[in-house]
């Protein structure tokens, strides 16, 4: 087989021995609960019939890894089982299963990460890129300074500011990004357009300076050095030279700001109200509303994993050593 | 450079040219760099200090209790209540000292913990590379496929949000990443020949990682503790932010922010009293901003020269 | 390299142009930036280079030949800057010249080799789109293309010329697909094909192993000498130059010591301190003879992981006298060294030292056994604790093994640090604060503090300049006489080796080829390696290459290593 081939599928293996160990320490977390968790769940008044229901319902009574195998093949089929939620200690139960409460939700998450993505992607590599091409310029310098301050600045902090201006002083934008499914596509962009910009501001200050740090290192190579004296010209050593051995890094880069962005997305979407599943998670871990709890972990690790997955492969498809094994 | 010119026969290994320095003491080293440093150093270092001043006096200097409860919420800003109060009318500008106390005393503990687990257990590793390496490794990078602060919100659903809790379960998520810097820099000193040495000198492994390991790893370590207490100052402030960090009454900058943040809709009536909420979040932003700019100059100087 | 007639040839071509020199560089001045200020690299050096003819620059580490060599293609690198004198290629003022002028030379009048041919190709691209580019690009530039020849065909001409198997497909590889002898051939490919007036080779062969020099060597002069190419040389290696250079010059601490024409600089040199370059090589030790044998490594096998690095070794060491391993990179003599020490437990076979088997693994020997064996090290930057002080360094052996009070044991300090002839200003110092010779004492006075039996030296010159490498080998045998200490000395120098050792053994691939008396193994008849890696090693006299060449014209596998 090709060696690019055998490296791919290591990889993608790792990635699922990663991900099956993930969803086993999330599921886990479960048996983790103190004993008294039903009466909790179910308020003080519930009898004791109702609370060994719930045990049983929980399948608490049955060995561990029973339940995780269970539990996992439900999960891969998008079912995460019934929230805690619209119970009561008469034994009533009004609740809803996870995945109805999870799918719209994700949805929305995706909608406001790839619109941010579609904007901030593009614009962190290219004021990456001229950072780097014009080290030490004044206009770097300044970049540079700018970024490091978003960096360090908390995401409600970002977003408040841009609340205060674009919403109240003047009001432009709404400062509630409330949607749901019957909301045209033109509304939606623009009630998201503030929660969208504060992820950009936070995640090209991240990716910029990923960005510049990779190119200056490539830059330092004494191929660049020999292309130099080889009397290539500036464009000539960026595209023929530095490019082609670029995509591991900026695809490193990338993948680790959308994982980023995947994380920001929990506060942003708190600030602004937004109905996606970060939100759904925040009030879930409020109420202690495990199975959505679970579900959330799990699609978030899930995303993070496969981000980083696809950025090794790029990585590994775009090596020369491995492309012409020898 | 070229003061000293051996004649041919005259070789002389003590004149051999090298790169001499008068000796100092450790405090006029540090006098020296400290006159060196950049302006964005010395107003990190200066709002470091300031905010350890008022946080270690904090009861001193606020002028009412952190819990203490007045009868209007939401008081404008006035001489009474420099800040105004909050939703229940506590007074906001003790609740930020106490703040800064409590948020500041909070993270530290942590960073503490996470670099007391991480770094031991990521010299042990760099020191084994055997089975032992491998097996912290492994674990490492299934815990850091877990996004922190997903994992955070889920463990805390789990244990419920108690100080204690808030400490433990975000300085073991933290550690992975100590654990990974830990191991990678001990990694590279490990392998030097002066190890080497020690080893076939004899030496124990206690006096192997103490002598010959730890001073070479401090400075990168030094700088990393920095980074890192930004970073879980950030991650208790958005967790308290979110509700599910430090609890009332205890006064905690994040969730200041998000008790307030209605007046921010109120710009135009009352502009001083919308900037209420943006108060603790630029105290946040203010500190993280001050430590990021004294590790950059750490940094920086620590790579230029190879001694201290 | 070239014949005197070649000169007079190149001398006319040159006359009949506006100018005399194709490069004329005076009272260059460069700086680097380092510490946050500029220090000087290069000060007020000369240099003019005819048409046609090879200067070798030469001088120790620091001594900026490289930076010199940059310098007259215009280039400076990043860090560095040119701030005084005049540099003209051509009759063209580079110094003035604005970054697309020189981009018109570069790559196409004058052209690179550099050090590190794995480092300097780039990693996505085939060989031969590398080998045309600036011919290409050269050939764009200008209505005058190489008359219409196609560069591919003679890119694979080049090849052919500089003895690259396979010429036709060899340009179709990856860099990483070909070895480091090929890819130095290829280099110089690149830099011949877009036919430049001038070629810098920056110690090209440096990173090769003697035997595979050889034959990049010859390659590269004769394709220089085809083509007639100005070439300026860089290196440290005073025989190497001899063999490529017209005229030589020698640089220390960025100032002109002197300049000749090779012979002249070889057989009267004028300077004192190129004097003592030229004397490092006579020193030669007396070998003698002892049947007490103090160490023995008896069959020996060892591994990394399932790669087998020494198969059946057998190496004795007579007590009071020093034994050279010698061979090429992977031959298995440092994994030797290893193994006596103990970090890599031998899968058979004995060490025995003074009459006992010493145990396998580290852990299992005693500190008595640890003490009577030491080791110094290659790189003595890496062999000391960078912050611990030279009296901490020295004085840990003493506490540890012989466990002396505090004044007993500053009196030991004082007493190694004179034996290594220094004093006790170095006492506080750090070893960021010496030089290279002097950490190489330091770690030396280290290892005698343990009033060791053997001493494993493991390439302990090879990173020194020449001089103070003489020094240390000096020292060295002083402190053998006076402790009647065993060597066990690791090298690949030949020179080295005739100036230390009293027996050699010659090791290959993990096997030992050949051990005996000095005088034995370097004298004739040889077993063929011997033979081939003694006769590799570059000698000062400047028709060395030309008459090895001529005795192993029909030995083609050399050439292509």
């Amino acid at each position: 087989m090709h060696p690019v081939l055998t490296t791919v599928l290591k990889r993608v293996g790792l990635g699922v021995v990663t991900l099956i160990m993930v969803s086993a320490i999330i599921f886990s977390s479960v048996s983790l609960l103190p004993g008294d968790f039903g009466e909790s769940v179910l308020g003080q008044a519930a009898t004791e019939e109702t609370v060994a229901a719930f045990r049983r319902e929980l399948g608490l009574d049955e060995p561990a890894i029973k339940r995780y195998f269970n539990w996992l093949g439900a999960a891969v089929k998008g079912d995460f089982g019934t929230s805690f939620s619209g119970r009561s200690a008469s034994g009533v139960d009004r609740s809803r299963s996870v995945a109805s409460l999870v799918g719209p939700r994700l949805y929305n998450t995706l909608f406001l990460a790839g619109i941010t993505a579609l904007v901030a992607v593009p614009l962190a590599l290219i004021l990456g890129l001229t950072a780097a091409l014009y080290r030490n310029s004044f206009y770097d310098r300044s970049v540079n300074a700018v970024t490091l301050t978003t960096i360090a600045t908390p995401e409600f902090f970002v977003a408040y500011i841009l609340i205060l201006l674009l919403s109240s002083l003047w009001p432009i934008f709404p400062s509630l990004a409330n949607i749901d499914a019957s909301t045209p596509l033109g509304e939606r962009l623009y009630r998201i357009t503030l929660p969208a910009l504060t992820l950009t501001l936070v995640i090209v200050a991240h990716m910029m300076r990923m960005t510049r740090a990779a190119i200056i290192n490539l830059l330092a190579s004494p191929y660049i050095e020999m292309a130099r004296l080889k009397g290539a010209s500036r464009s000539e050593i960026i595209l023929k030279h530095a490019l082609p051995n670029a995509w591991a890094p900026i695809a490193t880069v990338i993948a680790f700001n959308l994982a980023f962005l995947v994380v920001g997305v929990v506060v942003v979407e708190v600030v602004f109200v937004y109905p996606g599943i970060g939100q759904l998670m925040v009030d879930a871990v409020t109420t202690r509303d495990i199975p959505v709890v679970q579900a959330c972990a799990l699609i978030f690790a899930a995303t993070y994993i496969i981000l980083n997955l696809i950025a090794d492969i790029i990585g590994i498809v775009s090596n020369p050593r491995l492309l012409h094994p020898r | 450079m070229s003061e000293q010119e051996p004649s041919a026969g005259g070789y002389s290994a003590a004149a051999e040219v090298a790169f001499k320095r008068t000796r100092r003491s450790r405090f006029e080293r540090l006098r020296i760099e400290l006159g060196k440093a950049s302006f964005s150093a010395w107003f990190g270092m200066l709002v470091v200090f300031c905010y350890m001043v008022v946080a270690l006096l904090a009861p001193f200097l606020a002028p009412y209790g952190e819990a203490e409860i007045f009868p209007t919420p939401f008081a404008p800003w006035g001489d009474e209540h420099r800040f105004g109060t909050d939703q229940i009318g506590r007074d906001i500008l003790s609740r930020l000292i106490y703040g800064a106390r409590n948020t500041m005393g909070i993270a530290l503990v942590t960073t503490l913990l996470s670099f007391l687990i991480g770094g031991t257990l990521g010299l042990i590793a760099a020191i084994n590379r055997g089975w032992i390496d491998q097996i912290f490794s492994r674990f490492v990078d299934v815990l850091m496929a877990i996004p922190s602060l997903i994992f955070a919100l889920m463990l805390l659903s789990i244990f419920g949000s108690t100080i204690a809790s808030l400490i433990i379960i975000i300085a073991i998520l933290d550690s992975t990443r100590v654990f990974r810097l830990t191991r990678s820099v001990a990694i590279n000193v490990v392998v030097m020949d002066y190890v080497e040495a020690a080893r076939l000198r004899g030496e124990k492994i206690g006096w192997v990682m103490r002598r010959e390991i730890l001073p070479n790893i401090m400075p990168p370590m030094i700088a990393e503790f920095g980074l890192r207490f930004s970073f879980v100052f950030l991650t208790i402030a958005a967790l308290s932010f979110l509700g599910v960090g430090i609890q009332p009454p205890t006064a905690d900058w994040g969730s200041m922010v998000r008790e307030n943040a209605s007046l921010i809709q109120f710009a135009k009536y009352d502009f001083k009293s919308a900037l209420t909420p943006l108060l603790p979040a630029a105290a946040i932003a203010l500190l993280t901003v001050a430590v990021n700019f004294i590790v950059d100059w750490f940094l920086h100087r620590s790579s230029g020269l190879h001694d201290e | 390299m070239m014949s005197s007639a070649d000169n007079v040839v190149a001398d006319t071509v040159s006359n009949t142009m506006d100018n005399e020199y194709l490069v004329d560089m005076r009272g260059v001045h460069i700086e680097g930036f380092s510490d946050e200020q500029w220090h000087p690299i290069i000060n007020g050096v000369d240099l003019q280079l005819k048409r046609g003819q090879v200067m070798g620059l030469i001088g120790e580490s620091g001594a900026g030949k490289s930076t010199l060599g940059l310098a007259a293609m215009g280039f400076a690198r990043a860090g560095c800057r040119i701030c005084g004198g005049s540099i003209h290629f051509d009759g063209i003022d580079l110094l003035s010249a604005t970054d697309a002028e020189k981009r018109k030379l570069w790559g196409g009048r004058m052209t690179y080799v550099a050090q590190s041919a794995a480092a300097a190709f780039n990693p996505a691209h085939r060989l031969i789109d590398q080998t045309i580019e600036s011919a290409t690009r050269a050939g764009a530039r200008s209505d005058t293309s190489s008359g219409g020849m196609n560069l591919h065909e003679d890119a694979v001409e080049l090849y052919r010329a500089l003895k690259l198997p396979d010429p036709e497909n060899i340009g179709q590889r990856y860099p990483h697909q070909v070895s480091g002898g090929q890819l130095q051939r290829v280099m110089t490919a690149m830099a011949m094909s877009p036919r430049p007036d001038l070629i810098v080779f920056d110690e090209p062969t440096t990173a090769l192993d003697v035997t595979t020099q050889v034959g990049v060597l010859a390659a590269m002069r004769e394709i220089v000498d085809t083509y007639n190419t100005a070439a300026i040389y860089i290196t440290h290696d005073l025989a190497v130059v001899a063999q490529m250079a017209d005229v030589i010059k020698v640089l220390r601490y960025g100032e002109e010591v002197e300049q000749a024409q090779t012979r002249e600089m070889l057989s009267s040199p004028k300077e004192a301190y190129t004097r003592s370059l030229w004397s490092v090589r006579s020193l030669e030790k007396q070998e003698a003879k002892n049947d007490d044998e103090i160490l023995r490594l008896e069959n020996i096998d060892a591994a990394y992981g399932k790669t087998k690095v020494l198969h059946d070794v057998s190496i004795s060491v007579p007590r009071g006298k020093t034994v050279a391993v010698v061979g090429e990179s992977g031959s298995g003599k440092s994994t030797a060294a290893r193994v006596i020490t103990g970090l890599l437990p031998q899968l058979g076979g004995d060490v025995i030292f003074n009459g006992e088997s010493l145990p396998v693994a580290l852990a299992n020997r005693s500190t008595a056994q640890l003490q009577k064996i030491q080791m110094i090290y290659q790189m003595a930057d890496t062999a000391m604790n960078p912050r611990h002080t030279i009296e901490e360094i020295i004085g840990r052996p003493i506490d540890f093994y012989l466990g002396l009070n505090k004044s007993e044991r500053e009196q030991r300090v004082y007493e190694l640090l004179k034996m290594i002839e220094l004093d006790e200003t170095f006492l506080d110092r750090l070893p960021s604060e010496l030089s290279g010779g002097q950490k190489q004492r330091v770690c030396i006075a280290r290892a005698l503090a343990a009033e060791p039996e053997l001493i494993i030296c493991d390439e302990v010159t090879s990173a020194l300049d020449q001089i103070v490498q003489e020094g240390i080998l000096k020292l060295l045998l002083k402190l053998q006489q006076e402790f009647n200490i065993s060597y066990l000395f690791i090298t690949h120098d030949i020179a080295t080796v005739k100036a230390i050792a009293d027996q050699i053994v010659v090791m290959f691939d993990g096997k030992v080829v050949e051990q005996g008396m000095k005088s034995e193994i370097l004298n004739p008849p040889h077993p063929e390696y011997t033979q081939l890696l003694l006769s590799s090693v570059p000698e000062m006299d400047p028709d060395w290459l030309t008459r090895l060449l001529n005795e192993q014209s029909d030995r083609a596998e050399i050439m292509n290593r």
